[in-house]
């Protein structure tokens, strides 16, 4: 089930491998997309640590891993067409996958519909 | 208090604009197509945007016909009389340190002076020249007036497209130029001049007018609707410089690269506020220069970002960015900034303070983006 945080990430768990991305809201919201860095394969990070960063033409805007873990894969495909990252794609557009030490990092995240509602 | 609506604000809701604040009103940031795409169409075609929360001012003076002329003398660096009747000229206030109150643009027509001023400095503009006016004149800030600017290089053809009357043939139309005209049957004014480096008009129309004309325009398929984003992406590749970040009451106009805006006799009569201040960076050189400045890689350099030159400990702050982002334009990042003179040559390899990151970035000449403003 994918879960949202407040700062528009999203998750997705299978097993203990979370896919980790940003919403269609965050996107639209950020316009067009100049610059991506996201982080390096094997790192460990915390919950609510900014480990990758979207910048568009008038702000840069930090993304906060949703669980704490190791960085085990990194969508380094996106860098080479920032424009395909789209309200339309942002599903798609997975950004890292951490290997989550506890599910349970994710109890207080939303739901679609809460998420839904929040953006409202 | 809630902010100020242009007349055009239901036409940019209408048109899918994201509103923003800006200087005490709601304006639109950008469209539904974004800033890269405003800012692109604005250079092959041309773009559209709203710019009546800027300050259109005129004044009357009761008995003596120079008394205007006296009084934003003394305001400005500026020689009044070489401002012909139909001619616009970029001038600015300063104060008595060299520094700059604001930039604007003032016009003679009809043998009236008359000026636009940047809408973030409008209510100091206003109050400023209230304190000078004296008993014989009267100025009028025109609300009644919205103001619009077409920039880019199908501008002219799209405003003869609807039909606009001119007293010339458009092709006498020269830069800097004030005319009236005659608009689907409005009266207007316009200016060929812009805040993009490109060709274009800035058309003062009626309230009562404004959203039939900028329909007729914006239904152009050369004309595309562009909010702030693009005008701000715009003038950073022009090289203009923006009150706040390019010219403050800490900048002056010689190190923003605006010596020009003092005139000739103005300069020998040294009788402009800040006169010594500024008279000596025009002789010595000043300290530091406006330079363009292009990052290395993809990462933006944003405003207020630190510039260092040397290497390890023996690396010197000497200067920072004053209006930083990405340029649509040439497709990467790209800033202008402050730089000390002797590290201010095209090609200087600095590093920029980014985020924790350092970033290497190049000097580069201004503009980013040749112009082409209209020289028949």
């Amino acid at each position: 089930m994918i879960k949202y945080s407040e700062d528009h990430e999203w998750i997705d768990l299978n097993g203990d491998t979370g896919t980790v991305g940003i919403s269609p809201h965050a996107i639209e919201q950020l316009g067009d997309i100049v610059f991506i860095e996201l982080p390096d394969v094997g790192i460990n990070v915390d919950k609510g640590d900014a480990v990758a960063v979207f910048e568009s033409v008038k702000a840069a805007s930090d993304i906060y891993s949703p669980a704490s873990g190791e960085i085990i894969e990194v969508n380094t495909a996106l860098l080479d067409d920032l424009s395909a990252i789209t309200p339309e794609s942002a599903m798609d557009c997975w950004l890292f996958k951490v290997k989550v030490n506890d599910a349970s990092d994710l109890d207080e995240m939303m739901d679609d519909d809460a998420y839904q509602a929040m953006i409202a | 208090m809630d902010n100020r609506k242009t007349t055009l604000f239901d036409f940019h809701v209408a048109a899918g604009a994201r509103m923003v604040p800006f200087a005490g009103w709601d304006m639109p940031v950008q469209y539904p197509s974004g800033i890269k795409a405003e800012h692109i169409a604005t250079r092959k075609t041309c773009g559209l945007f709203d710019v009546s929360h800027m300050a259109q001012i005129s004044f009357e003076a009761s008995e003596d016909g120079s008394a205007v002329e006296t009084m934003l003398a003394k305001l400005t660096p500026t020689d009044l009389g070489l401002i012909g009747e139909g001619r616009v000229r970029y001038s600015m206030f300063l104060d008595d340190n060299g520094g700059v109150l604001d930039d604007l643009m003032i016009a003679r027509l009809d043998g009236r002076l008359q000026l636009v001023a940047n809408a973030g400095r409008a209510d100091h503009d206003i109050a400023h020249l209230k304190a000078h006016l004296g008993e014989n004149i009267s100025m009028t800030v025109h609300d009644e007036l919205s103001l619009i600017a077409l920039q880019g290089p199908k501008a002219a053809s799209v405003l003869q497209d609807l039909g606009i009357a001119l007293d010339v043939d458009m092709a006498d139309f020269n830069f800097m130029d004030i005319r009236h005209a005659t608009l689907m049957g409005t009266k207007v004014t316009l200016t060929r001049s812009g805040y993009t480096g490109e060709d274009g008009f800035e058309i003062s129309i009626p309230n009562e007018a404004i959203i039939d004309i900028t329909t007729a325009l914006a239904a152009h398929n050369d004309v595309h609707l562009a909010g702030l984003g693009a005008r701000d992406t715009l003038r950073m590749e022009a090289g203009l410089p923006l009150w706040g970040h390019e010219l403050s009451e800490t900048i002056n106009p010689v190190e923003a690269g605006l010596g020009f805006a003092v005139s000739k006799r103005r300069r020998e009569a040294g009788d402009f506020p800040g006169a010594k201040h500024i008279l000596a960076d025009l002789n010595n050189g000043a300290g530091r220069r406006l330079v363009g400045l292009l990052p290395e890689g993809k990462r933006p350099v944003r405003d207020g970002t630190i510039l260092k030159h040397g290497d390890a400990e023996d690396e010197i702050e000497i200067g920072f960015v004053s209006s930083g982002g990405f340029a649509p334009s040439l497709d990467a990042p790209a800033a202008i900034g402050f730089v000390s003179t002797e590290f201010a040559h095209s090609g200087t390899r600095l590093m920029a303070d980014t985020r924790g990151k350092p970033t290497p970035i190049i000097v580069a000449d201004l503009p980013l983006v040749p112009h082409r403003f209209y020289r028949g």
